[in-house]
């Protein structure tokens, strides 16, 4: 809390380089994107690798299996266009 | 009986793609929804609203339409491909969307609130839009009579 309040003192009183600041932004901003992408990453990973195992036991399921693993996927990418949409908002807008 | 983890990656699935029908079905459903997102950004943003709006629908339903050709392709040629096709794909599309918005960021028809809020709006809207038949036709799957049977082809 106290490097928080320093750091807002600083900003305040103009301690901070511009360039340096762009920096530090396009660095953040990238690191949440990533950060973002992860989760739905593994949740992907997971699905799919649950959703093969499935159709290695009942082939005949497969069309239901693969029709509901295509939207889990898209659920799950959501997350990451949420997370990409806060990016560029909070880098380029 | 079970098939071993060898079989399951050396499985392959022929003939007509559910991923493909759920795809076209969500891009039909957009194309006849896109007029009015876009004319609901044209109020709030305006003009440049309106551009940015058409361009999100745009990005949406060609990541639709990509995730379902890549899976579906490489499900035909086994289900080992389909799980890379399906991560990687997610990385290489995530990736294509940030190129699509970073070519045109600073354009001057450009609105990046427009842009992105009608990115998540119509991607979570098309697929629970697509998830209330795909939960029917599971469910009742007399009702629809024109569900693709994906045969299955061991090629061990």
């Amino acid at each position: 809390m106290e490097a928080l309040s320093a750091l807002v003192a600083a900003e305040e009183a103009g301690a901070f380089d511009p360039e340096a600041k762009n920096i530090a932004a396009a660095t953040n901003a990238g690191l949440a994107y990533g950060l973002a992408a992860i989760g739905p990453g593994i949740g992907i990973g997971y699905l799919v690798g649950k959703s093969v195992e499935a159709m290695a036991r009942q082939p005949e399921a497969a069309g239901m299996v693969r029709t509901t693993m295509f939207l889990g996927i898209a659920f799950t990418e959501a997350l990451a266009l949420i997370g990409f949409v806060v990016f560029i908002l909070v880098k380029f807008a | 009986m079970s098939a071993t983890a060898g079989d399951a990656l050396a499985t392959r699935f022929e003939g007509p793609a559910p991923e493909v029908a759920v795809s076209n079905d969500m891009i039909k459903r957009g194309l006849v929804i896109s007029p009015i997102i876009i004319a609901i950004c044209g109020v709030i943003w305006g003009a440049n609203g309106a551009f940015s709006s058409a361009y999100a629908v745009a990005i949406v339903l060609l990541n639709f339409a990509l995730a379902a050709v890549m899976i579906a392709g490489a499900a035909r040629i086994s289900v080992g491909l389909m799980m890379a096709a399906t991560l990687f794909g997610y990385l290489i599309r995530l990736a294509l969307i940030f190129l699509a918005v970073w070519i045109v960021k600073d354009a001057s028809w450009i609105s990046l609130p427009a842009l992105g809020s009608t990115i998540i709006v119509t991607h979570l809207g098309l697929l629970f839009w697509e998830m209330k038949y795909v939960a029917l036709s599971l469910s009742q799957p007399g009702l629809k009579t024109d569900v693709p049977q994906v045969s299955r082809d061991h090629t061990i």
